[in-house]
């Protein structure tokens, strides 16, 4: 089996109001150091064995594109790999 | 003339919709399933706001692919006229029938207020009834209302004139302290490259009865019961 563990936040210059709510929360709790911070969802895709790497990978890609973020205003990374199922 | 509103899984102003069209105006209007896939009988297709899918994912993400919105794809490429309000404004915009995205309100608020709006570009479909520069009053209540696009489409919308309602103060000045969600632009409404197609976040249908504090919605429907 194929595990994809996807993230996908918001693209760099684009205002991230729930980073921004979190960071100034860190700022009253006395984080004085706090530089910056990002937010942002975590999908995992679990994708059947048989699909070759290159097939697996492609799959991940359109689903992260077409569904998992809005192109506009996000970005994604994923890691993909083999696990025994 | 016959319009249709769909109704997804949790769309809510579904039925405050087919009242104004229905009893405020007297005309014909249908519900339409989200898995229909037959648009041929209407005139205009309204999607109406709410929670579609619950807002999984981002508001309007899951909507777009219901089996109905192949077809009003396939409807306003044809030249159909298409009204999304508000979470039919955020579908509008993840299936690309508009361009740009709407994110959280700058403050992170849902918000639920009257908004003054100011009307431009109004030679379409939606806004024989309203003159350009006209000022409106109508509420919003969303969470995700905060229009973005890149610098290269503001400048787009701009110049092909695609922006239709902004928000503005009760004297139809465009400033920052009369923009309650952080939209570029003062952006609260736009259309399409042909204007048949028209997303804004506030709510006509519920600014269209004098009882209800605000007529200023009305026109909207009306223009789309006339024929072109």
């Amino acid at each position: 089996m194929w595990k994809a563990t996807i993230i996908v936040t918001y693209k760099p210059g684009i205002l991230d109001p729930e980073a921004k709510t979190i960071q100034h929360a860190l700022g009253s709790l006395g984080y004085a150091n706090i530089q910056g911070i990002a937010a942002g969802r975590f999908f995992e895709l679990s994708l059947d064995g048989s699909l070759s790497p290159d097939a697996a990978e492609t799959k991940t890609r359109e689903i992260c594109e077409k569904v998992l973020s809005n192109p506009v205003i996000q970005k994604y990374s994923y890691e993909l790999s083999e696990h025994e199922s | 003339m016959k319009l249709g509103i769909v109704v997804f899984p949790g769309s809510n102003c579904d039925h405050d919709t087919y009242h104004v069209i229905k009893k405020v105006l007297g005309a014909d209007v249908f519900y339409i399933w989200h898995k229909e896939t037959s648009l041929r009988l209407f005139d205009a297709i309204i999607l109406p706001g709410g929670f579609s899918y619950g807002d999984y994912l981002r508001a309007g993400a899951v909507a777009r692919f219901s089996p109905v919105m192949q077809e009003i794809i396939r409807y306003a490429r044809g030249g159909g006229p298409v009204l999304g309000i508000c979470n039919g404004f955020q579908i509008l915009l993840e299936c690309g029938l508009l361009p740009g995205a709407l994110i959280p309100n700058a403050n992170m608020r849902f918000l639920c207020q009257n908004v003054h709006l100011k009307v431009l570009n109004q030679d379409s479909r939606f806004g024989r009834h309203y003159s350009s520069g006209q000022v409106l009053r109508m509420p919003i209540a969303h969470y995700s209302g905060n229009y973005f696009a890149d610098a290269e489409t503001l400048q787009r919308l701009q110049d092909q004139e695609q922006i239709a309602l902004q928000y503005c103060d009760s004297q139809g000045n465009v400033t920052e302290a009369a923009n309650p969600n952080g939209s570029k632009l003062n952006i609260a409404g736009i259309y399409n490259d042909y204007k048949n197609v028209l997303g804004m976040m506030p709510h006509p249908e519920r600014a269209a009865e004098a009882v209800l504090g605000s007529e200023d919605g009305l026109g909207m429907f009306k223009s789309l019961l006339e024929r072109n």
